[in-house]
């Protein structure tokens, strides 16, 4: 998995013939898949006025950043990108934690009822938040949290697949090393934090991105949770603006390149984490 | 054995003081009960309670309801159409989902020139809000400004707006949502072909196997425990498409074209707090779902013997 964007596979190389064919196919299918964010970023760099002419031009005539200026005022810009970071943000911290401590305690302890917790884990693991949104909604409405930071960050505060992919990390950990803290009379919490976290950086790295990833992308649980313009994140505070307004594209493009913009980053200077957060989150399903 | 030489095993195995170790592990593991206890296992069960009666906000006690509400899907003309739709766009995702993948990572895992920065390109969208480039697509084709709508006039399509027709706003929502997963299961297929021994396709070519040969009798066979799996999650995923329906075509689409299941769930239980019918819906839609779960595991165990 670790070079899936960069090695080569086997086989002979290909004829030059048959290697250009196929180099030319591919460019043009890459092309069009990075067309739509071609659009957006020229879209965004032009002015309202050609925006809404016919017929469309793809180049901006006039190069601005007015949309990029205007973005902060025509939305509330800044409260939805505090928003997505307090709650992708909130969330994988928390959630790190919590399924850090479940999955030592299934990986690294004996006790009874183990067995029956993990198969329990693996339960919730394969029940779709899909199918059950609706009393969800109603549990998080009784518990006075709708609308808040809280409803949007409690309920999502641990994570069967977390738990399960790190626990799956910790058993693969040699038993000396607890063995030999408990001698030196370590506790367990200190074994799962000085010892246990402190080797699994990757499986952590790994699972922080898909956590971050998945949560900064959300759309259907945030819409279902927040009402307010004040407590949406990005992506359910543009889809809605577009909705409600006499829509000014520009500004709309603009706030979207602005949320793109963090994970594009991170991609570039993490591709290896990324693509294996982003593997993982189809184990999730 | 009996219970009781197992339970004197099970206790010689760790005799390390067995109490607080178990004391330690439930405090490790509270935390993360008690949210899922709360949060995924209650709302599951919640759901049934709430199918069988006819649940209102603020009311002191709910009026039961019996299979009332199971029955209504029955006759609910919105309901058929939804699951008509989710199943139109099952019928199409999955399969071009799976097959145009599966020749990317072929084509991209041979030594070509610009690999990598190909496959960045394919894996481009995989990053991206589903919510937010549905909009960019939403406006690329909207009539009167959108880029794409316009060079479709050139394709002798004039003046068509495709989220607002019946006939189109559903094939843009099938190839919007190919074009977003496209990457993901392009990496997948990868790992899979990387993880091939090259060993197998060595003995192959001292067989003389030419190309075509080495893909049916190595590749293809080698790749199945991906294919399950691919497409498993693409089929289950597509079950519960809701984004792209939801941001492209608001309200539904043009005569409820693009209702799927998740959608018309979201506008019965959130929109119009008809709670009751909305969990029933996702009762069903969980049948399903755990109807492809156990299909998969059938399938990947009896290929796996």
């Amino acid at each position: 998995m670790a070079d899936v964007l960069d090695s080569a596979g086997p086989g002979a190389r290909p004829t030059t013939l048959f290697t250009t064919v196929t180099l030319v196919v591919l460019g043009l299918l890459a092309l069009a898949v990075v067309f739509p964010f071609i659009w957006m970023l020229f879209t965004s760099l032009k002015p309202e006025s050609e925006i809404a002419t016919f017929p469309p031009q793809l180049l901006p005539h006039r190069w601005t950043f007015e949309n990029y200026e205007n973005v902060w005022t025509r939305i509330p810009f800044a409260r939805l990108f505090l928003n997505s970071i307090l709650f992708a943000g909130g969330v994988t911290i928390v959630s790190l934690l919590l399924d850090s401590m479940a999955a030592y305690a299934l990986a690294r302890l004996q006790f009874r009822g183990r067995n029956v917790i993990f198969v329990l884990i693996l339960v919730a693991l394969m029940l779709p938040f899909q199918v059950m949104f609706v009393p969800l909604f109603v549990t998080v409405h009784d518990l006075h949290m709708l609308d808040s930071y809280s409803g949007l960050i409690v309920p999502r505060a641990t994570n069967a697949f977390g738990i399960f992919m790190l626990r799956q990390f910790f058993v693969t950990l040699p038993k000396e090393l607890d063995e030999a803290a408990r001698i030196d009379g370590c506790g367990e919490f200190g074994i799962y934090w000085r010892i246990i976290l402190p080797l699994s950086g990757p499986a952590i790295a790994t699972l922080a991105v898909f956590h971050f990833m998945y949560n900064w992308n959300d759309f259907l649980w945030p819409l279902l949770i927040t009402s307010s313009m004040e407590m949406r994140t990005l992506p359910a505070g543009l889809a809605l603006f577009v909705g409600s307004h006499v829509v000014e594209y520009g500004v709309v493009m603009a706030g979207a390149v602005l949320a793109l913009l963090p994970l594009l980053v991170a991609f570039v200077f993490a591709q290896r984490t990324f693509i294996q957060g982003i593997a993982m989150s189809g184990i999730k399903g | 054995m009996s219970s009781r030489t197992a339970r004197l095993q099970h206790g010689r195995s760790w005799p390390a003081m067995p109490n607080r170790t178990t004391i330690a592990a439930w405090c490790f593991l509270a935390p993360s009960l008690l949210v899922l206890a709360v949060f995924v296992f209650w709302p599951i069960v919640y759901s049934f309670d709430l199918s069988l009666h006819k649940w209102k906000f603020s009311a002191d006690a709910q009026e039961w309801a019996g299979f009332a509400n199971y029955a209504r899907m029955w006759r609910d003309a919105r309901f058929w159409n939804a699951l008509g739709n989710t199943v139109y766009y099952t019928a199409f995702t999955v399969p071009l989902g799976v097959a145009l993948p599966l020749a990317l990572a072929l084509a991209l895992n041979r030594a070509i020139p610009f690999r990598a920065l190909l496959r960045s390109a394919f894996f481009l969208p995989v990053i991206a809000s589903f919510a937010i480039v549905a909009l960019a697509w939403r406006f690329m084709l909207d009539p009167d400004i959108g880029l794409l709508a316009y060079w479709l006039s050139f394709l002798g399509m004039p003046h068509v707006s495709p989220l607002r027709d019946p006939n189109m706003a559903m094939p843009a929502v099938i190839i919007a949502s190919l074009w977003k997963n496209l990457g993901f299961n392009m990496v997948i297929y990868l790992a899979g072909l990387q993880a091939i021994p090259i060993v197998l396709y060595e003995a192959a070519r001292i067989d003389g196997a030419d190309r075509f040969q080495q893909f049916w009798n190595v590749t293809w066979p080698q790749l199945r425990t991906t294919n399950i799996f691919v497409l498993v999650i693409s089929i289950i995923g597509a079950f519960q498409v809701f984004d792209p329906a939801f941001v492209m075509t608001p309200g539904g689409g043009p005569l409820f074209s693009t209702e799927t299941l998740v959608t018309y769930i979201y506008r019965q239980g959130i929109t119009n707090l008809n709670l009751s019918y909305a969990a029933s819906i996702g009762i069903f839609l969980f049948a399903v779902v755990f109807l492809l779960t156990l299909a998969q595991l059938r399938l990947t165990r009896s290929w796996e013997d």
